[in-house]
């Protein structure tokens, strides 16, 4: 299955990419050109919406950690909607402690700031 | 003012090798390392005539690409390129070398063998533990590329001084491996991660982990004697296959390439929790064995470089393994050096204990050196300086420096007089008080100008009994390591209490559970630095097993039942550890000098006996008090409460006068042996006064612990 991403950037300074699909070594390179470009954005908040993406190979790990280097400590990083087969490798490498991971979209909470 | 956008030129290649661009390398940093657009490999060799690097795609078995280093590559004796345009993750490397194969001048070369790179960061063939290996495969162990970029935060090594530690030696995957640990992914780095709650809660701030680098459990693999389908494995892992890279089969996500953040993901968590991480590094041998032994990397590689050779071209074998890492080589020392650099710096670990470290200190052809230069270089490097160092101060070839390890006034070491002296002590052996009485000290008589922290004090560790097995049985029972019990030590100073092995017999057992905790006392008092293996907090048992490296079962795993059906000890052991943290009289830098420095009116430390102020240093005696003096805490530069600390290994009670305190202080129990829970033992701070201030009834095989404190006051510590 391919990848399928999208990123939204709202004036208030919002990030979101959507992912939809398989995140692996032939498609990371796409997730990390989103993400450079709301870093370029000067986004305040990164939320990333996996409630579609169905698998992550260890590139697309990997890609979280760009991720996380990339926007800086400064940036809150969501992930919303994890699979839960997802979600136990993120935490097993211990993902989890530098971002939000929230089940549902709460837009009281991620754009509240 | 805006730049022009110029591509930088040293960045492209400037070879071609099939579909490769290539260029020169640079010969440092050894290893496989990240560049602009490629990747720079860099190995060392000085008898190689040739070398080519073999790529492989992840898993598979046939080589993706086998590419020659040009004549043009070679710096002195490395061999240094940049192969652009490869996929990262994907993505396996190693080494063919050729060249001599003359093993009377040391040289063992076989270009038919690939390489694993002796830098290399991570390493697949092993990544999901007791997975059976395809042994057909010609790459067991594969080379694989590392970021560098996992997200530290603020987090640092920790820098708890060494005297306020408490170490609690573990095996990652056996203290979760058990299916009563009750977490996810049981045996990993993540697992142990879900633990760090009852860690913090026994209050240890110090753990030791067996160790973790790459190594093989299905090294000299066989059947179980006993157990059909069930194998004896390379459980312990003291045999390093590569010294820069974490044991892939301890993470969860080794699978997705992700046993590096895994691991440090544990590290920044445990130091979160205010828990330091030493590693046990194996660098007197590899897994590489003798010379019937297969050639994985070294030997291939270099073998006249990496290995102490006999000179009929014969590998030593101090280390009682097979061969010898040829440690005072100037290319080996390096080869340390960076690794334990690279720990330190992109693991954050804390410090490191090196296992027969007297290995260490030989000279190429086996000698003991008066001044080793690997342990000077390690003693003073400036990245390793907030590192502790312990050394196991022997060797298997008969070199015995416990109290001599050449220090630099930064080593510490496994005090295995402490283990010896102390074991014969509590079993009540004749002719031990004086011996015991420079344990408790901190041994000032091995580490006179070095410090009572010179000394990791423990009764038991991995190698040997453990604390239940020691009041348990009187020898070992190694038969299923099938080795017709020759294996392991045979001088355990142990004492099953009446009876060998499990019994109903509850006087029997009463007396194992108050020697336990006779021991919890006595180590817990000690000056020093205190260590305790994974699991004699709730009496795990090997079932007299003293050489469990073999087994990945029942025998070595921590069955977490324990916590619940030996509450009482555990209760124990965790207040004697808060009592410990809780009483800088405990956690001396320097030697006590016997004398009062502080005009308080006693000395930093009394003698005592059923007499006070009369110890009994006679042969027949087996008891022994002492007192510490709360105003020469910390060598006076804190104040404490006074702490009497009586151990009565004699078998029948007998009576103990106390000395007197100052006025305005009295006499309150912490903790007595020889009574049941709960009054055993006592919160700190929350000690009852004794009603007798006089004298107190110590029970036969017993100890006592009493606090020297106002009566109606509650001592705040600084």
């Amino acid at each position: 299955m391919a990848l399928e991403t999208k990123l939204e950037l709202s004036p208030k300074g919002l990030a979101i990419i959507t992912l939809a699909g398989e995140l692996d070594a032939s498609n990371a390179a796409d997730f990390q050109t989103q993400i450079t470009q709301a870093a370029s954005a000067n986004c305040k908040r990164l939320v990333l919406i996996m409630q579609d993406l169905e698998y992550m190979a260890s590139a697309g790990l990997r890609m979280l950690a760009f991720t996380k280097q990339k926007m800086g400590a400064s940036v809150d990083i969501y992930m919303v909607g994890t699979k839960p087969t997802v979600q136990e490798t993120i935490e097993a490498v211990g993902f989890q402690y530098s971002v939000i991971m929230l089940e549902t979209y709460d837009a009281a909470q991620i754009e509240q700031f | 003012m805006e730049m022009p956008n110029i591509q930088r030129l040293d960045l492209n290649p400037t070879h071609t090798y099939e579909e490769f661009k290539l260029r020169p390398g640079k010969p440092l940093p050894f290893g496989a390392t990240f560049v602009p657009g490629g990747v720079n490999f860099s190995i060392y060799s000085q008898h190689a005539t040739h070398c080519t690097l073999v790529l492989f795609e992840r898993g598979k078995t046939e080589p993706l690409a086998e590419i020659p280093f040009p004549a043009e590559f070679t710096i002195g004796n490395v061999f240094a390129m940049v192969v652009f345009g490869l996929d990262y993750e994907n993505t396996e490397y190693g080494f063919r070398m050729d060249g001599p194969f003359d093993p009377t001048n040391g040289h063992r070369f076989d270009a038919s063998n690939i390489l694993l790179d002796p830098y290399a960061k991570a390493v697949g063939g092993r990544s999901t533990w007791g997975t059976p290996p395809d042994w057909n495969d010609i790459y067991q162990h594969r080379g694989q590329l590392v970021y560098d970029d996992f997200d530290w935060g603020d987090d640092h090594a920790l820098q708890i001084p060494i005297e306020d530690i408490v170490v609690y030696e573990l095996h990652v995957r056996g203290f979760t491996r058990h299916p009563s640990s009750g977490v996810r992914y049981p045996g990993t780095f993540a697992a142990l991660r879900a633990k760090i709650p009852y860690l913090k809660a026994l209050g240890i701030n110090c753990v030791e982990l067996m160790p973790v680098y790459e190594f093989d459990e299905f090294e000299n693999s066989r059947p179980h004697p006993f157990k059909e389908g069930e194998l004896l494995m390379n459980y312990w892992g003291y045999s390093t296959l590569c010294f820069f890279a974490p044991k892939a089969g301890y993470a969860a996500t080794a699978p997705h390439g992700m046993q590096v953040d895994e691991f440090k993901t544990l590290i920044k968590e445990l130091h979160r929790n205010g828990i330091e991480v030493w590693l046990d590094v194996v660098f007197n041998h590899t897994a590489e064995g003798n010379e019937r032994g297969p050639s994985i990397s070294f030997r291939g590689i270099d073998n006249k470089t990496y290995y102490m050779l006999t000179p009929e071209g014969y590998y030593f074998n101090f280390s009682g393994t097979g061969n010898t890492l040829n440690c005072n080589n100037p290319i080996v020392r390096n080869m340390v050096l960076d690794c334990l650099r690279y720990w330190a710096s992109e693991y954050h670990i804390d410090g490191f204990r090196f296992d027969l470290a007297a290995i260490l200190g030989r000279d190429p052809w086996g000698a003991p050196m008066p001044n080793p230069p690997l342990l000077e270089s390690l003693a003073f490097d400036p990245i390793l300086a907030k590192c502790k160092l312990v050394a196991e101060a022997w060797d298997a070839g008969g070199l015995y420096q416990v109290g001599t390890f050449p220090a630099y006034g930064r080593w510490a070491e496994w005090n295995g007089k402490y283990r010896d002296d102390m074991r014969r002590f509590l079993k009540s052996d004749e002719g031990m008080v004086s011996a015991a009485a420079q344990r408790i000290q901190g041994s000032p008589d091995l580490y006179a100008w070095r410090g009572p922290t010179a000394s990791i004090n423990f009764l038991t560790c991995h190698d040997g009994f453990t604390l239940y097995d020691l009041v348990a049985y009187n020898g070992k029972h190694n038969e299923a390591n099938g080795e017709n019990n020759q294996d392991g030590a045979n001088d355990n100073h142990s004492w099953n209490c009446g009876w060998e092995g499990p019994t109903d017999d509850p006087e029997i057992n009463a007396l194992r559970l108050r020697q336990m905790k006779n021991a919890f006392v006595l180590l817990l008092v000690s000056q020093g630095v205190p260590m305790i293996l994974m699991g004699d907090e709730v009496a795990r048992t090997q079932h007299g097993n003293n050489n469990t490296y073999c087994h990945d079962n029942e025998l070595t795993w921590f069955n977490w039942e324990l916590e619940q059906q030996n509450g009482e000890l555990l209760r124990f052991a965790t207040q004697m550890i808060a009592f410990r943290h809780a009483h800088p009289a405990l956690r001396n830098r320097e030697h006590f000098r016997n004398t009062d420095y502080m005009g308080s009116g006693y000395a930093d430390i009394t003698w005592h006996g059923t007499q006070a102020w009369n110890a009994d240093w006679s042969n027949d005696s087996r008891v022994i008090a002492f007192m510490l003096c709360g105003k020469h805490a910390k060598n006076g530069s804190m104040s404490d409460d006074y702490i009497y600390v009586a151990i009565n290994a004699y078998w029948d009670a007998l009576p103990f006068a106390l000395p007197g305190l100052p006025t305005d202080l009295v006499w309150h129990l912490f903790a007595n042996t020889s009574v049941p829970r709960p009054g055993d033992i006592h919160t700190p701070g929350q000690e009852p006064p004794l009603d007798d201030q006089q004298h107190i009834l110590v029970g036969g095989r017993s100890a006592i612990v009493l606090v020297g404190k106002p009566a109606t006051t509650h001592t705040e510590h600084p």
